[in-house]
């Protein structure tokens, strides 16, 4: 993966970008020494690493806008990071950049419950939303299965999901209020605790804008009224088409249910082995159907997909008889990347979103490439939206394995677009797919896109070398090339 | 002199707009044109007509996802949709009426390009959470295209956000991807008969904080309620405050069941079924009790939701008028008396107070060229958003002025 060059001479000024940090924030804030700087050296993505120039790590909006603009005017690039959960390498570092860190936001500003809603700083955890508001019955729906470290900055840089989205919606849709500072300093709030700000959806775009516009510094998000009850189904099937249509017949009966997970066999024994969740071994595919709501609703909507599961061929049916067991479902799918990390030294998570019903031929392709590149798969699959999650085995210290799975996975996604698909469902673009974004956009459209970020940054000092593969200036993407005194075509009808 | 152009293919569509863009003219983007007066008047010398691009491509049931081109009947696709018993499940609002439009006219790319939303908001987000993605010719005379057809994608820049509630600012687009849900088995509406508005504000905050998953909270005023088509919300002879539960039969059942329970110290209650339903949401989303009026302004104020009743008291002290709340109090209908200013005055220091925003849906052309029709923004954001058209549409050739003078 290339990174920009670095810039030598913000590499030879870094003595003097130190000293003018320490005007800004506490001492104790600036990480300089190689030592303490190895641990931000990369995120989620660990195939990357790169050391940062400086760490900072602000503990006020106004500190981040004073470093911001100091950034700015001295042309510093600048790396923003939450906590460093990232799959796709969004907070990898670069050589001459600051890191920006903001884990030192980890106050929960604001719980209001008259208006359903949390303001955070950026660096409080995901679970500590809910944790916030739980006691009164409400929570934060979506769940990233890293919720646990993940922060809400982070969440609404990468627009994350998690397996209730199908119902929930993802961050993008639970968002009401962001304060972003922009790398000339400026500080800017958008929204509040109302639905649908005024004038441009400037927090719909910001959602997934992965570092690239401005640093979050405070998020309001929408909290919901806990359901009453959740039950799950434990289905196994013989053959991945199978479950796929299940899946399809759910939906078509009208049915949205809080969470549709799916695992193939390599996925389901190596969680099994893990966890002991009590997962049919024989099954081809595995479908976790998750119902909530009301007690009556439930019971009715769990009754039609039992029997919808055994008008699809299902092999094994339990229905969860207690939360105690209902989590235990769960367990196994939520632990199945490390259980896969177990059977294998290493593992490459992929994250394509493909049209449902084109779910068997992807699996039977990722099959054959398997074979082709001598690398084992597992696969899970948030099957309710066709979000795939292929996790791609293989050892780091075998020469050629790493590139053999980058490989692999870029083919993987290729193939999810080419069957209607896109590169990313939730992991984000970062520096993984970077390059691959030309498979899904033409030169204008990724062009259009990085006219967006002029607008924010036009020196493009914000997290440069994510997501788009080629660094144009804004100056070049603002030219407009026109051709004055040309005719008015005749061929347009007018009236 | 004014034309109107009206091309068939998205290169004509370049054309058209390169050659504003090199003679220095603008348009006037429109497809049914029933909200034409519902922002800014356009400061253009020209229409550009995008009717040709109409008819659903795409429309996979089972995948939840619907195609269409940008200028497709709202009513064509609702149709659609209806016989495999789906929907568009942000309950797109006709305002044809109330801007004194025929009814049943609007587009998809008019509904999404003004971001609008029905009641049930609150539940299932507004227009701009189910575009799953557009093809568009900016500004710049450039076809692009942005988003995909499938929910999860986080794949570069999400500008079918930006695309939407940009009022056609940015880029014309000529095809658009939206997901769609299920319909509901079944509907029952509670109704709470005589609450007042700081009363009917609690309610609503209790029933959405209930775990009954209420999917529309709406107080009718006194004299909105009379207006209702429905008898049962007409001939209650004072304010209504209407909670909506859909879902499977039994647990609607159950569900309204559990409300009632919870409303019961606020009023008397009622209750309407599935049919009357569809009928009293559909004119709370229309802001139906206000088309008959006399054209005078209507503003629209989202808002936080506990603060509804004490915004609304603020603008009413101020300046004659009638109103009604959905989204649980956070959105406020307003219908005032008319006066030089359309009430901006004191509408914008009621949003200056309480937070939230607010938008003059209609008024005479006049005013709506005097006083900004969207909320006014601070100096920084203006001039964010001033770069943000300026990215796509740099020569101001698409609808310019439908929001801010200068954008």
């Amino acid at each position: 993966m290339l990174m920009p060059e670095p810039d030598g001479q913000v590499l030879a000024r870094r003595g003097d970008i130190v000293a003018a940090l320490r005007a800004m924030v506490l001492r104790e804030s600036i990480i300089v020494d190689e030592d303490e700087l190895r641990v931000y050296e990369s995120d989620g993505l660990t195939a990357y690493r790169q050391l940062p120039l400086i760490v900072v790590l602000p503990e006020t909006t106004e500190q981040v806008s004073r470093v911001l603009a100091y950034c700015h005017q001295a042309g510093v690039k600048v790396v923003p990071r939450g906590a460093g959960t990232s799959l796709s390498g969004g907070a990898l570092p670069l050589a001459d950049a600051i890191t920006l860190g903001l884990g030192k936001f980890n106050r929960i500003l604001d719980i209001d419950f008259a208006n359903r809603c949390v303001a955070a700083q950026p660096g409080v955890t995901n679970l500590a939303i809910t944790q916030a508001v739980e006691g009164e019955g409400f929570y934060y729906a979506p769940d990233p299965s890293s919720q646990i470290a993940c922060t809400i900055g982070g969440n609404v840089a990468e627009n994350a999901g998690g397996v209730h989205c199908l119902k929930y919606g993802l961050t993008t849709n639970n968002v009401l209020g962001v304060e972003m500072v922009l790398m000339t300093g400026e500080v800017m709030r958008f929204g509040g605790k109302h639905l649908d700000s005024g004038g441009y959806d400037l927090i719909g775009l910001i959602t997934g804008s992965e570092g690239l516009l401005g640093v979050i510094t405070e998020v309001t998000v929408r909290i919901l009224r806990s359901p009453e009850t959740a039950r799950a189904l434990l289905i196994g099937f013989p053959s991945n088409e199978a479950a796929g249509d299940c899946v399809a017949a759910v939906i078509a009966a009208g049915i949205i249910p809080a969470g549709m997970e799916m695992m193939d066999k390599p996925a389901i024994h190596a969680a099994e082995d893990f966890v002991q969740a009590g997962y049919p071994l024989d099954a081809e595919a595995l479908l976790i159907v998750e119902l909530d709501g009301p007690e009556a609703e439930v019971a009715y909507l769990i009754e039609t997909v039992e029997e919808i599961a055994r008008d699809n061929g299902a092999l094994t049916l339990r229905v969860s008889q207690s939360e105690d067991e209902r989590e235990r479902f769960w367990a196994g799918r939520k632990a199945a990347f490390p259980a896969v990390g177990r059977i294998s030294p290493d593992y490459y998570c992929m994250d394509g979103t493909i049209p449902r019903h084109k779910l068997p031929v992807v699996l039977n392709r990722i099959r054959q490439l398997s074979a082709r590149y001598g690398l084992r798969v597992a696969n899970v699959f948030h099957a309710g939206d066709g979000n795939l999650h292929p996790l791609i085995l293989y050892d780091a210290n075998e020469p050629g394995e790493l590139e053999g799975a980058e490989e692999f996975g870029a083919d993987i996604l290729r193939l999810c677009v080419e069957v209607g698909g896109v590169l990313t469902g939730e992991h984000g673009v970062g520096v993984e797919k970077r390059d691959l974004m030309g498979v899904m956009f033409t030169e204008v459209d990724l062009k259009q896109q990085q006219r967006v970020k002029c607008a924010f940054d036009p020196d493009g000092l914000l997290n440069p070398g994510k997501v788009y593969p080629t660094l144009h200036r804004c100056a070049e993407l603002g030219r407009v090339h026109i051709q004055r005194g040309q005719t008015r075509f005749p061929d347009i009808p007018r009236f | 002199m004014t034309e109107t152009l009206k091309p068939e293919t998205p290169d004509q569509l370049c054309e058209a707009v390169r050659w504003a863009a090199a003679a220095e003219e603008a348009f006037e983007v429109l497809a049914a044109g029933t909200k034409r007066s519902f922002g800014r008047p356009v400061e253009a010398g020209h229409r550009l007509d995008l009717g040709v691009f109409a008819g659903i491509g795409l429309y996979e049931a089972e995948e939840l996802v619907l195609a269409a081109g940008a200028a497709t009947p709202l009513a064509e696709i609702e149709a659609a949709l209806a016989d495999k018993r789906q929907r568009l499940e942000f309950e797109p609002p006709d305002l044809g009426p109330l801007l004194g439009a025929a009814p049943r006219l609007g587009t998809i790319g008019g509904a999404i390009a003004c971001n609008l939303a029905g009641p049930r908001r609150i539940k299932a987000g507004a227009a701009r959470d189910h575009v799953l993605g557009f093809n568009a010719v900016s500004g710049r005379g450039e076809i692009f295209k942005s988003g995909g057809r499938v929910v999860k994608n986080v794949t570069g820049f999400d500008l079918s956000k930006l695309m939407a509630g940009s009022f056609g600012t940015l880029a014309v687009m000529t095809e658009v991807t939206v997901k769609v849900l299920p319909v509901a088995e079944e509907t029952r509406t509670v109704l709470v008969l005589g609450a007042d508005d700081a009363a009917a504000g609690k309610a609503m905050s209790a029933a959405l904080g209930a775990p009954s998953d209420v999917s529309g909270a709406a107080h009718l005023t006194a004299p909105v309620a009379s207006a209702s088509g429905i008898e049962r919300v007409a001939g209650a002879g004072g304010a209504v405050t209407a909670l909506r539960l859909e879902g499977p039969a039994p647990s609607v059942k159950v569900r309204a069941r559990a409300i009632g329970d919870l409303m019961k110290n606020f009023g008397e209650l009622d209750e309407l079924g599935s049919a009357d339903s569809a009928v009293l949401w559909r004119e709370v989303g229309n802001a139906t009790f206000f088309a008959g009026d006399d054209g005078g302004p209507v503003w629209r104020l989202s808002v936080p939701p506990a603060a509804g009743a004490r915004v609304a008291a603020h603008i009413l002290d101020g300046i004659e008028g009638k109103v009604f709340y959905d989204w649980g109090g956070g959105l406020m209908w307003l219908a005032l008396a008319p006066t030089d200013d359309g009430g901006h005055g004191v509408v914008r220091s009621a949003t200056a107070q309480h937070g939230g925003h607010a938008t003059l849906v209609r008024a005479a052309a006049g005013v709506r060229t005097r006083v900004p029709v969207f909320e006014p923004q601070p100096a920084p954001l203006a001039a964010l958003t001033k770069r943000v058209k300026e990215g796509f549409d740099p020569l101001a050739v698409l609808n310019p002025g439908r929001m801010v003078a200068g954008v």
